[in-house]
């Protein structure tokens, strides 16, 4: 238990990094329409490309399940969802908060330390992502999306996708300079979402390509649900989830370095 | 507490090759308001920011609290305010939510949290914006929400790091009263100035810091005693003066005289007979006006600088 | 002589644009090819094994001129939000700009221009990043790069005018989820409106999108209906003209107090 509790500590309720989760809902306690509004986006693309675009594709098969289009790619979005969700809290609003409004310059001189950041940080990420998740796969469940039992890991799948791409970007933030760093984000995020077998499955690529994409990250996310949601379960989906679990323990580590480097020189 | 509330013995502070801090000492007691002058660059907050346990030291020794900064961070913290050289209030949250946010910093239990803040509001003068953003307060007001956020979790000590700079006049009296009542409720207040004004006004002792060193220590009276006459005379000449023979000339009248830009400071302990003096003898000055020696004279003696370079 | 105002405050937007290329490089010709090579060969693969067709169309052929129109409006729409309430409040450039005898229209008029100048430079690089791929059958397939300008200074105009009277830029993310994201999504650039449910089909004709999606559409396959066409550019310059209406009172009533 101990340690689990180290490696995940944002398990530990009530902790120092639990202050960071009780400010962000102060912060968004006054501008809730803005929370709110981050439930209609994977929405809006289950219905334009779920559906729309699903009656020109019809059905696909999905490891020997032949499914609708709508299926196939509604866990890709929901792994999409989970990497937008916690990137922009970890990358674009951390940044913020770190070099413009000098938030943590005021929580570190109170008892918190860099970790906690780090910890606090991910981990209310993680709490926003699993609420827009949770309202996404109940949204999958009423389409009929939802094939298999095993759909009731899917959330905990989805905080594991949040939880890694938190970490990477967590820590890649700490290395930006100035906004327009933030084109390195896009650079990064555009070609996951649009090639991580997401839209189209892997077999439309040729084998060079196939090895390169079941390397990428978000490549394991959509895999890791994909799996779940439609009840094709094999022993390699764990490595996708330890995958995404190591991006998540090395970005928070290398975070909380940094954090420290930067904000207590 | 025996002993000092913080002390240092040769504490450094080095940003790769440069040195911010050069092996300083000093002591602070409990109870007392406790002055870093010195101008820009002298180091003063990175000393500020090693006692807040936000920076490590690169040498030397420091305790806090009769704890060891390096160690016992968290806890340290948790005995001190902070009210740092640039505000870093929360601007996603209003003047109430800052303070209860701060409060939940410290693990303080919400209801104490609410009774404190409506208190600190109150004697910051701030009870009627509770409710209002950060971004529009004026900058006396964001400076006093700070002192209040810092004073959520009772600390023992207070670390202001040039609590008035960039303030106006009645700004910065109403926070000298704030301080001073703090420092009459037996709160140790730790501060660092580029003012002479309010060193004198806060301080029961003082460093005086130049180039990342302490090049004095006392009172600012002991200070002042020790260093400078008691008056100064400040001549100011015309433009078109010889200034390099009249200030050879002004030497006679005092014990010591310094040239600045714009006038010559000649110090002496009657002031009002060495003006007369200078006035009946015929050097061109301008105006010629006599007044108390500051602190001011003792940091320029010194260090042969003015302060506010 | 000197130059127009609205000349010098075209070149000061292409200055700053000047300093940002690499980000710019990539969103202006990478990401088109990204988004061609994803959805109208990737996915287009898969359409065309199910339906052959789409409105007698390849999917590539078909999806190309929605991605280069709706990039344009993202364009527009960022950058008629953040950067407008910058120049305003947190950078202040505007009101630098407008103690110089450019008066806060003209400023506005600039903006628009500008960024409808930036939407081509863009467009134009999509068109022939789409040129590459095969997605521009018809050599009418330029005049997509004015459509796509004309609409985004369609969502410049309006969007421009209204960041300017904000103080914080809570709507903002609001506007690009709610706004510009189903418009993105359900303006006929992915899949044709006609398999919208028929009680929202309607609707579309609200969205300037769905008109400029539809011009360079035109345009790259050089199947057009004139009335349609003049249609579509109606509605688009009644955005520009409503836009302009609204964003030289704004302005001025900002930048000149
Ligand atoms: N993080 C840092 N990295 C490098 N140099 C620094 C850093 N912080 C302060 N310095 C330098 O250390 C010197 C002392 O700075 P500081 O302690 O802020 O002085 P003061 O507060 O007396 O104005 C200055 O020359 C400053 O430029
Ligand atoms: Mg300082």
């Amino acid at each position: 238990m101990t340690a689990t509790l180290r490696i995940l500590p944002f398990l530990r309720w009530g902790h120092r990094p639990w202050r960071l989760v009780e400010r962000n809902v102060l912060a968004y306690r006054r501008v809730w329409y803005i929370f709110l509004s981050g439930f209609a986006e994977p929405l809006f693309f289950l219905l334009s490309i779920g559906i729309g675009v699903g009656k020109l594709v019809g059905d696909l098969d999905v490891g020997g399940h032949l499914v609708p289009y709508r299926t196939f790619v509604a866990p890709g979005l929901l792994a999409i969802a989970a990497m937008n969700g916690s990137l922009l809290d970890t990358t674009f609003n951390f940044f913020f908060k770190m070099k413009y409004t000098h938030t943590y310059d005021g929580v570190l001189a109170a008892p918190l330390t860099p970790r906690d950041v780090a910890t606090g940080e991910i981990t209310w990420a993680l709490l926003r992502g699993t609420i827009y998740s949770a309202a996404f796969l109940v949204t999958m469940l009423l389409f009929g999306d939802l094939r298999s039992w095993w759909s009731v890991l899917a959330l905990p799948g989805a905080v594991l996708i949040g939880y890694g791409f938190a970490g990477v970007g967590l820590a890649a933030t700490t290395y930006m300079r100035s906004f327009v760093d933030f084109d390195y984000v896009n650079m990064a995020m555009i070609p996951l979402f649009l090639f991580s077998a997401t839209f189209f499955p892997l077999a439309r690529y040729d084998a060079g390509l196939q090895t390169v994409i079941r390397l990428t990250p978000l490549y394991q996310g959509v895999v890791l649900e994909r799996s779940l949601v439609i009840g094709d379960l094999n022993w390699t989906l764990l490595l996708h989830a330890a995958y995404l679990l190591a991006m998540g323990l090395i970005g928070l580590r290398v975070a909380s370095r940094r954090i420290g480097l930067l904000l207590q020189p | 507490m025996a002993g000092p509330m913080i002390e240092a013995h040769a504490l450094t502070k080095r940003f790769g090759s440069f040195v911010a801090v050069d092996g300083i000492d000093f002591a602070i007691e409990p109870g007392e308001a406790f002055g870093f002058l010195g101008p820009n660059g002298a180091g003063k907050t990175s000393t500020m920011r090693m006692i807040g346990c936000v920076s490590p030291r690169s040498g030397g020794e420091l305790s806090v609290l009769g704890l060891d900064p390096a160690h016992d961070g968290p806890q340290i913290r948790a005995r001190l305010g902070v009210v740092p050289q640039e505000d870093n209030l929360d601007t996603e949250l209003t003047v109430w939510d800052n303070l209860m946010i701060y409060g939940r910093y410290f693990d303080l239990p919400r209801r104490e949290i609410r009774e404190r803040a409506a208190e600190l509001l109150e004697f910051v003068q701030l009870s009627d914006r509770r409710d209002s953003r950060v971004d529009p307060l004026s900058g006396g007001m964001k400076r006093r929400l700070t002192i209040a956020r810092s004073l959520i979790n009772r600390p023992e000590v207070l670390l202001l790091d040039e609590p008035t700079t960039g303030l106006d006049p009645q700004a910065r009296h109403l926070l000298w009263d704030r301080l001073y009542q703090l420092k009459r409720s037996g709160v140790t207040l730790v501060l660092t100035t580029h003012y002479m004004d309010e060193a004198e006004q806060l301080c029961d002792r003082l460093v005086i810091m130049d180039n990342a060193r302490i090049v004095a220590e006392g009172s600012p009276r002991q200070l002042i005693a020790d260093n400078v006459t008691r008056e100064v005379v400040e001549v100011r000449l015309g433009i078109d003066a010889d200034t390099a023979a009249e200030v050879a000339a002004l030497k006679q009248y005092g014990d010591r005289i310094e040239a600045l830009a714009d006038r010559v400071l000649v110090y002496t302990d009657d002031g009002d007979a060495t003006a007369g003096a200078v006035t009946s003898d015929g050097i061109g000055a301008v105006s010629v006006l006599v007044r108390r020696a500051s602190l001011e004279d003792v940091f320029l003696i010194l260090t042969g600088r003015s302060l506010e370079d | 002589m000197s130059t127009p105002a609205l000349v010098r405050v075209v070149e000061r937007e292409a200055r700053v644009y000047a300093r940002l290329w690499r980000g710019l490089a990539f969103s202006t010709f990478v990401q088109p090819a990204l988004y061609l090579g994803a959805m109208g060969i990737g996915l287009g693969g898969l359409v065309k094994a199910h339906s052959g067709s789409v409105d007698g169309l390849t999917y590539l052929d078909f999806v190309a001129p929605g991605l280069l129109v709706a990039s344009a409006m993202q364009l527009a729409a960022s950058e008629s939000m953040w950067p407008v309430l910058g120049g305003a409040k947190w950078m202040r450039q505007f009101h630098g700009v407008v103690a110089t005898p450019i008066r806060p229209g003209e400023l506005y008029g600039g903006f628009v221009l500008w960024t409808a100048i930036h939407a081509m430079l863009g467009s134009a690089a999509f068109v022939l990043v789409a040129a590459l791929l095969g997605a521009v059958p018809s050599a009418w397939g330029i005049l997509a790069i004015p459509a796509a300008a004309l609409c985004a200074a369609a969502f410049c105009g309006p969007i421009a005018a209204f960041s300017i009277t904000q103080e914080s830029d809570v709507s903002f993310p609001m506007i690009m989820r709610l706004g510009v994201l189903p418009l993105f999504l359900f303006s006929g650039t992915f899949f044709p409106i006609s398999q919208l449910p028929s009680g929202l089909r309607p609707l579309a004709v609200f969205s300037p999108l769905w008109h400029g999606v539809e011009l360079a559409r035109a345009a790259t396959t050089g199947h057009f209906d004139v009335a349609a066409v003049v249609t579509h550019v109606a509605v688009l310059v009644a955005c520009v003209a409503a836009g302009a209406f609204a964003g030289v009172r704004t302005f001025t009533k900002r930048l000149s107090s």
